[in-house]
């Protein structure tokens, strides 16, 4: 587990030392297959964004790299080992946090409890009340909620709570499903400025989308999904001006 | 118990303006929760002393009139099991109401204590003949003779490994199928018992005759005291104390892991366990420890209820029991343990006593011959229907549960879940 830096080729990306890699994955739900091959990779410091429409298995692939999922075949290695086969706790605590689709917080907690899970697996109290002010200031309006039922706030507030809650397991490569679905365009915009925050703040981020636009204008690096496969991939600036995407994701 | 009722009714008063508002008034909910945690240990501790003080020395004393009204209406014997059923429903509380899991089997775990404290402390193993600080009666020295006080935690710890025995296949399931599979094993367990004369020439359980008589109840450093050196079948107003102890022992137990971070775990798999599995919850491991715990509770009461009906028969662990209990729990307010407790001592109170007296008093005013009793499930039945029309929280809910059913999801009312549920399967 430890990071190495190592020059050879495979374990670099795009000029990056590579810290989590994806390799030919396939997941199954019964016999469906949602993901068919599926190979990327995240290199350290990046915004990686995985966008396609509904049901492309982006979703899939994130919650197979949390472990939430076992793949068919296929293989997720982050930081030189393969974590396919590791429990969910065990992947939170190598440094993988997970905010899920739909934000699913604890609505009968409050957002401090909500945040303090988010914590769960780390013993060190003085680093846990260090991101709780560093969330906190990433997201005043949860400090202002700070004793509310998380269950009472909007669906805005939610996803910042989704988002900080994740933070709180202080992630190296932090997982985001879906953070700008169902929110007001201003929310989106606040959101993925917070998203460009958290990296710059040295968290690598792996973002999935369904608004490609605004992930494409975030992300360094973009993967498009479409049933189960790799379409495409490229630096997002590039995607963002491609034709295809433009017309199949943009509505250009 | 008449005494807890009032503290009851003053809370749920003064709570009853607030609940209604925004999250907006977090220093109200904090006042309120502060409130809740000294009033009800306080009202437990009083009502328990009050009723031992009533039954050990004014009742003696008292006019005819009044001690034939509490024997009809209260008999010690029924006090004494609405608090070992009590026990039972707080056990059940930190499987059902904490983790959210649904247990319909919670009598097996009743029904191993039991026949432990039958094994340990009775003479029906009499190929052997241990005694360790045990009471045996006069002449029936051979068995295994074990303090009632060493019992205890055997027994609870025996049934918390049968807990974890059961749960580790049982536990992945979703929570219906677990359900089916924990009614299967609460069947299982009391027919082992029942048919357990002779495995391979072995008694284990005496089979329906069932294991009895058990050892008294020592007491003692607290024979100096003027306290009877053992508890035997008619020291009733004396094991009284010892179930408020075993009680209050349950109750502190749950809120304390309630309050640390087990607590915290387990109400996050209860409110989202995917989620909780996201936050780094190790979902097996954690929903375990909610067995486990309930099933030593579980086990704790069934030897308390073995020393009190004196014996183990394995038809007293039937289905019914593990519904009734469950009813408790959501009578009273699920997640809520002094809410359980009181839903626990109402129900079992109906149960035991309650109904029939009633139904007595009922038939002597009409001149009609009801057998009021065998309709307690008819009972159980509307009362559980009326509580979730009208109060679906339970009679003292979680504050959590209270907010959330009163209070609408802002954001989960938003239309974008709507996408949700396509994609998530």
């Amino acid at each position: 587990m430890s990071a190495t830096t190592d020059d050879r080729p495979e374990l670099r990306v795009r000029d990056r030392e590579v810290l989590l890699s994806v390799t030919d994955l396939y997941v199954h739900y019964g016999n469906i297959a949602a993901v068919k091959g599926v190979t990327l990779a995240v290199g350290t410091g990046e915004i990686v964004t995985l966008i396609g429409s509904n049901g492309a298995g982006k979703s899939t692939t994130l919650r197979t790299i949390s472990g939430l999922i076992r793949p068919r075949r296929g293989d997720v290695v982050y930081r030189g080992s393969s974590i396919a086969a590791l429990p969910g706790h065990r992947i939170v605590a190598a440094g993988i946090c997970h905010s899920p689709e739909g934000r699913r917080i604890f609505p009968r907690m409050t957002v401090r409890e909500n945040l303090d899970l988010g914590a769960y697996l780390r013993r060190d109290a003085a680093g846990v009340t260090a991101d709780l002010d560093r969330v906190l200031d990433l997201f005043p309006r949860l400090k202002e909620r700070i004793d509310q039922k998380a269950g009472t706030l909007s669906g805005g507030e939610q996803q910042m709570l989704a988002v900080g809650r994740a933070l709180m397991g202080d992630p190296t490569l932090l997982l985001l499903d879906e953070p700008s679905m169902g929110l007001a365009p201003v929310l989106v915009d606040l959101i993925f400025d917070t998203i460009r925050t958290i990296r710059d703040q040295g968290t690598t981020v792996l973002l999935v989308e369904q608004n490609a636009l605004a992930a494409l204008r975030v992300a360094d690096y973009a993967y498009v999904l479409e049933s189960g496969t790799l379409k495409l991939e490229g630096p997002a600036r590039d995607l963002a001006k491609d034709e295809e995407v433009t017309r199949a994701y943009l509505g250009g | 118990m008449a005494t807890t009722a009032a503290p009851a009714t003053d809370t749920r008063v003064k709570n009853g303006d607030g609940t209604g508002r925004g999250g907006g008034d977090g220093a109200g909910v904090r006042r309120r929760h502060r409130l809740g945690d000294r009033i009800w240990p306080l009202g437990f501790a009083l009502a328990a002393v009050l009723v031992f003080v009533l039954y050990q020395w004014i009742l003696p004393q008292a006019p005819a009139g009044v001690s034939d009204f509490f024997q009809t209406w209260l008999p010690m014997s029924t006090i004494n099991q609405c608090v070992i059923w009590a026990t039972m429903a707080v056990g059940l509380n930190v499987v059902v109401g904490y983790a959210g899991l649904l247990d319909l089997g919670y009598v097996a775990f009743w029904a191993i204590g039991g026949y432990v404290a039958g094994w340990l402390m009775s003479g029906f193993f009499g190929q052997w003949q241990i005694n360790f600080f045990g009471h045996p009666a006069p002449g029936q020295e051979s068995g295994i003779h074990l303090s009632f006080w060493l019992v205890l935690p055997l027994a609870g710890l025996f049934c918390a490994l049968w807990g974890v025995i059961i749960g580790a296949p049982t536990l992945r399931l979703k929570s219906d199928y677990l359900a089916l599979v924990t009614l299967g094993f609460g069947e299982i367990i009391p027919e082992v018992f029942k048919n357990g004369e002779n495995i391979n020439g072995f008694n284990l359980s005496n089979g329906v005759k069932g294991i009895t008589p058990l050892d008294p109840i020592s007491t003692g450093p607290f024979a100096y005291l003027g306290v009877p050196e053992e508890l035997g079948p008619f020291d009733e107003t004396w094991k009284f104390v010892i179930y408020v102890l075993i009680a209050t022992f349950a109750v502190f137990v749950s809120l304390r892991i309630r309050e640390g971070r087990l607590g915290r775990a387990w109400l996050a798999i209860r409110e989202d366990e995917l989620a909780a599995s996201m936050m780094g919850v190790p979902l097996m491991r954690t929903k375990l420890a909610a067995y486990a715990v309930g099933a030593f509770i579980g086990g704790i009461g069934g030897v308390a209820y073995a020393s009190a009906v004196g014996g183990v028969a394995a038809e007293d662990f039937a289905f019914s029991s593990s519904i009734i209990l469950l009813a408790m729990v959501v009578l009273g307010g699920m997640g809520n343990v002094w809410g359980v407790m009181l839903g626990a001592l109402v129900l079992q109170w109906i149960n035991s006593n309650g109904l029939a007296k009633a139904g007595e008093a009922i038939n002597q005013a009409v001149g009609k011959d009801l057998n009021f009793p065998s309709y307690n499930f008819l009972v159980f039945g509307a009362i559980l229907i009326l509580m979730m029309l009208f109060r679906r929280e339970g009679l003292l809910p979680e504050t959590r549960t209270r907010q959330v059913l009163r209070e609408p999801d802002r954001g989960g009312a938003e239309p974008a879940d709507a996408e949700l549920e396509g994609e998530r399967r």
